[in-house]
């Protein structure tokens, strides 16, 4: 159902879809059950002349049924969906499956950038690709992120893959999502981090193993000057400091 | 102080704004609450516009830069709060209807109660001098996270952030001091006869919330004294770079922020349970349930709290513990919704325009009930967080009690407060040209939160996925729906102060209600009783068997009930 909305681009996308229906069927039925019985409720006992109201204490056994029968039931549903939302949550978010890939992600004011490893597999080396805005993934593969900022609380959020991981200033979060189609995806800061806020735009692109690679190499190479698939500066959207005080 | 007054009418001053009468100072909170909501839904309407009609000049605003923008979201959200639920809901209803209800002169401490308003209006105006300062009213945000709220080098308005976070201070100060009078009150000064299980329903649920607001209240005074000690003192109590930590905010935030709820539902709940008693003309069903269930609820909101932040970097564990706990208050809140409908079983239903609101709050209020427990489950909550998704479930919850039941309450003690009657069609359209518009507000928001728009994002002309033209028609609906509701109030503005003068003559009661309020002349005069009531049974014993009328006034002996009261 929430494919019809957004693209699902991730594996565990289709999870929380599934509990997403799931959630809504349980609670539909009870919104449509509990509407209806209010509104027979007013149409039949609607003032009529000569047709006195009841004393009725809510004490009564036979009447009591009403409520403690359908109360017993929603309690059933909630357990269903706790078991379906712990699950869910245990495995995209305390269940890794082990990391094909790293990526670092580092939230700024008003800001992306991304880390990962250049040719040579290893982080933290000369041929490191650090880009700003434009995250390259392959498809089918497990990544790592390590999530961190450099000012204040900022939100890391891909709706298409589902995902979403607040980060923190002073620690670094860990989490892991594994693309599985081909695409270019929003990267969306989901909590108020100040005035660029709502223009804190990256995107994901997901390739084949092949495009990947080529990406890499075109832009891994410390000796070239200007990684020229990468933007220069600061995406377009992406706007600066001074721009924002203006 | 004085010098706030400007009025030389002789009498004016100690008659309207130095009074401790509770009836005075309930009309001072609702008035002041009024016009904050003439503000915080301007301010609606300006970001909706931007919404609907991105990046054009707002006719009354100008251009919504996106700074601009992040002020009004922040401002709506906090004036609405705590400028405009908590007063009406708490301090009006709570002032004027406790002492009435429970056949009491006035507050137990009613120079405790005038300062609490004092100081609720003094927030008020640190509030709004937030506009005049250099950068701006604060834009981080109601929930005001730190870092960005504690440095001014972040947020770009030192001055509105500091002001912001007095004014919320201030708010709580009055409300602590309105809470005690309420408890107090409720607990010393009810009339003889009036047993614990005698209170109106509406009283225990004010005296209940007050409560649970003053125990949830302590945690964030404390974390708002250390953010405004990092704001104005460079102290780092949330400073990961100096040994704080940003997520100790968040916490305090939240431990005070998912109670706050309660806090504002409670009494719209109470108001509920009294119009549609009278207009069932029916006893609560399960009076003492509904009891329990309130304190079930009022317990339990206190374990809630970090279903705000699943997603923020606290311990993934943690949220296992908060997902069962918040889906564990849907119990005793369904039970609750389920014996309010049961009470319209077997009654002899009118709908006048009070009963409409009361209705309508359940209508709308279950849909803002179910649509918590896609969020509370941390499953769907990773990604419906922070989204409009979560913004259209809280205005379904919030609207119902800050508009809707409000509406209810006020349609219903008008009679009471003003010894006038509100114009019933005036009524019906400004019901309708409200609760029409409210849902093709919201509805569409909950498609557009399904479908990935991120809150408080000024203009979705970055993201490929959320430019899509179909969301932008959903979005524009909503804004257009929101200028039919908004201008649908000035029917109810119209209404109120037209009727002032010129409804029909109330009578002591109108509604023929058996709670004690109605058994004084409309206004009730200064003392409220010529004689103090001796209260015989609980307040809702409509149809009582072998009675003259369907209604047994609560101060009517056993013995007078067969022939009957006037009428």
């Amino acid at each position: 159902m929430l494919e019809r909305y957004l693209t699902a681009a991730s594996t565990y996308a289709h999870s929380i879809d599934h509990l997403f229906i799931l959630i809504g069927a349980l609670v539909g039925f009870w919104l449509v059950a509990a509407e209806t019985m209010m509104f027979t409720l007013i149409f039949k006992f609607r003032a009529k002349d000569g047709r006195p109201t009841q004393y009725i204490t809510g004490e009564e056994k036979h009447l009591k049924r009403w409520i403690t029968i359908p109360h017993a039931l929603v309690l059933v549903c909630d357990v269903v969906i706790i078991v379906g939302a712990i699950t869910v949550w245990y495995n995209i978010k305390q269940d890794m499956p082990a990391a094909d890939e790293t990526v670092r992600v580092i939230a700024q004011q008003w800001a992306w950038s991304f880390q990962q490893a250049g040719p040579d597999g290893v982080m933290d080396t000369a041929d490191d690709i650090r880009a700003v805005g434009e995250l390259h993934v392959k498809i089918n593969t497990t990544y790592h992120f390590e999530l961190m900022s450099r000012d204040v609380v900022h939100s890391f959020a891909i709706p298409a893959f589902r995902l979403k991981q607040d980060a923190l200033p002073g620690r670094t979060i860990t989490g892991w999502f594994r693309p599985n189609r081909l695409g270019t995806y929003d990267i969306q800061c989901t909590q108020m981090c100040g005035l660029g806020h709502g223009l804190m735009a990256g995107r994901i692109i997901v390739e084949t193993p092949k495009d990947h690679a080529a990406w890499l190499l075109r832009n891994a190479s410390p000796a070239q000057s200007g990684q020229k698939d990468l933007p220069a500066s600061a995406p377009e959207g992406t706007i600066t400091m001074a721009e924002a005080r203006r | 102080m004085s010098t706030q007054v400007q009025h030389a009418e002789p009498g004016f001053f100690h008659k309207y704004l130095w009074s401790t009468d509770h009836k005075m100072i309930a009309m001072q909170y609702m008035f002041t609450g009024m016009a904050m909501a003439l503000i915080g839904g301007f301010f609606a309407y300006v970001f909706r516009m931007q919404q609907g009609f991105p990046n054009q000049n707002v006719p009354g605003f100008g251009l919504v830069t996106p700074g601009k923008y992040n002020a009004v979201v922040t401002m709506h959200g906090s004036i609405m709060i705590f400028w405009v639920a908590m007063p009406i809901l708490i301090a009006a209803f709570g002032n004027f209807l406790i002492p009435l209800m429970i056949g009491c002169d006035d507050m137990a401490f009613p120079r405790i109660n005038r300062l609490s308003y004092q100081i609720f209006l003094l927030s008020a105006l640190v509030l709004l001098s937030s506009f005049l300062v250099k950068g701006g009213p604060f834009g981080g945000a109601w929930t005001a996270y730190p870092p960005l709220s504690a440095s001014g080098a972040y947020n770009l308005t030192p001055a509105g952030a500091v002001l912001w976070l007095i004014a919320v201070a201030l708010e709580f100060v009055a409300f602590l001091m309105g809470g005690i009078n309420f408890t107090v009150t409720t607990m010393n000064s009810r009339a003889p006869g009036m047993k614990m299980y005698d209170i109106p329903l509406v009283v225990w649920m004010i005296v209940l919330a007050s409560i649970i607001f003053m125990c949830s209240a302590g945690p964030l005074i404390a974390g708002a004294v250390m953010l405004l000690f990092d704001q104005t003192m460079s102290t780092g109590f949330y400073d990961p770079t100096r040994g704080g930590d940003p997520l100790l905010w968040q916490h305090l935030f939240w431990f005070f922020g998912h109670p706050e709820v309660y806090v504002v539902l409670l009494p719209a709940m109470g108001i509920v349970a009294e119009v549609v008693a009278v207009f069932a003309r029916k006893k609560v069903f399960g009076y003492k349930t509904v009891l329990y269930t309130t304190w079930a609820v009022g317990f339990l909101s206190f374990v809630v709290w970090a279903h705000h932040q699943f997603v923020a970097g606290i311990d993934p564990r943690m949220a296992n513990i908060f997902s069962i706990t918040t889906l564990m208050i849907s119990v005793p809140i369904t039970e609750m919704v389920f014996l309010y409908i049961a009470t319209l079983y077997g009654g002899s239903i009118t709908l006048d325009t009070p009963m409409l609101w009361a209705l309508g709050f359940i209508a709308e209020f279950l849909i803002g009930g179910v649509t918590g427990i896609f969020l509370g489950s941390s499953g769907t909550d990773i990604y419906l967080h922070d989204t409009y998704f979560v913004i259209a479930h809280f205005h379904y919850t919030f609207v119902p009690i800050a508009i809707i039941s409000v509406f209810a309450g006020i349609t219903f003690w008008y009679p009471k407060m003003f010894g006038r009657m509100l114009n019933e069609t005036l009524g019906k359209i400004h019901f309708w040209g409200t609760v029409i518009p409210f849902n093709v507000i919201f509805i569409p928001l909950f498609i557009t939160g399904t479908a990935g728009d991120q809150r408080r994002v000024y203009s979705y002309a970055q993201f490929a996925e959320q430019s899509r033209p179909a969301l932008q028609h959903l979005r524009t609906t909503s804004t257009i729906a929101l200028l039919f509701m908004l201008s649908f109030q000035l029917v109810f503005l119209f209404n109120f102060f037209w009727s002032l003068r010129n409804g029909k003559t109330a009578g002591p009661n109108p509604w023929r209600s058996s709670t004690l309020e109605w058994t004084v002349p409309s206004p009730p005069p200064h003392g409220n009783f010529a004689e103090l009531p001796t209260v015989y049974r609980g307040p809702y014993e409509y149809g009582l068997p072998g009675a003259a009328q369907d209604f047994a006034p609560q101060n009517l002996p056993d013995s007078a009930l067969a022939e009957g009261m006037k009428a």
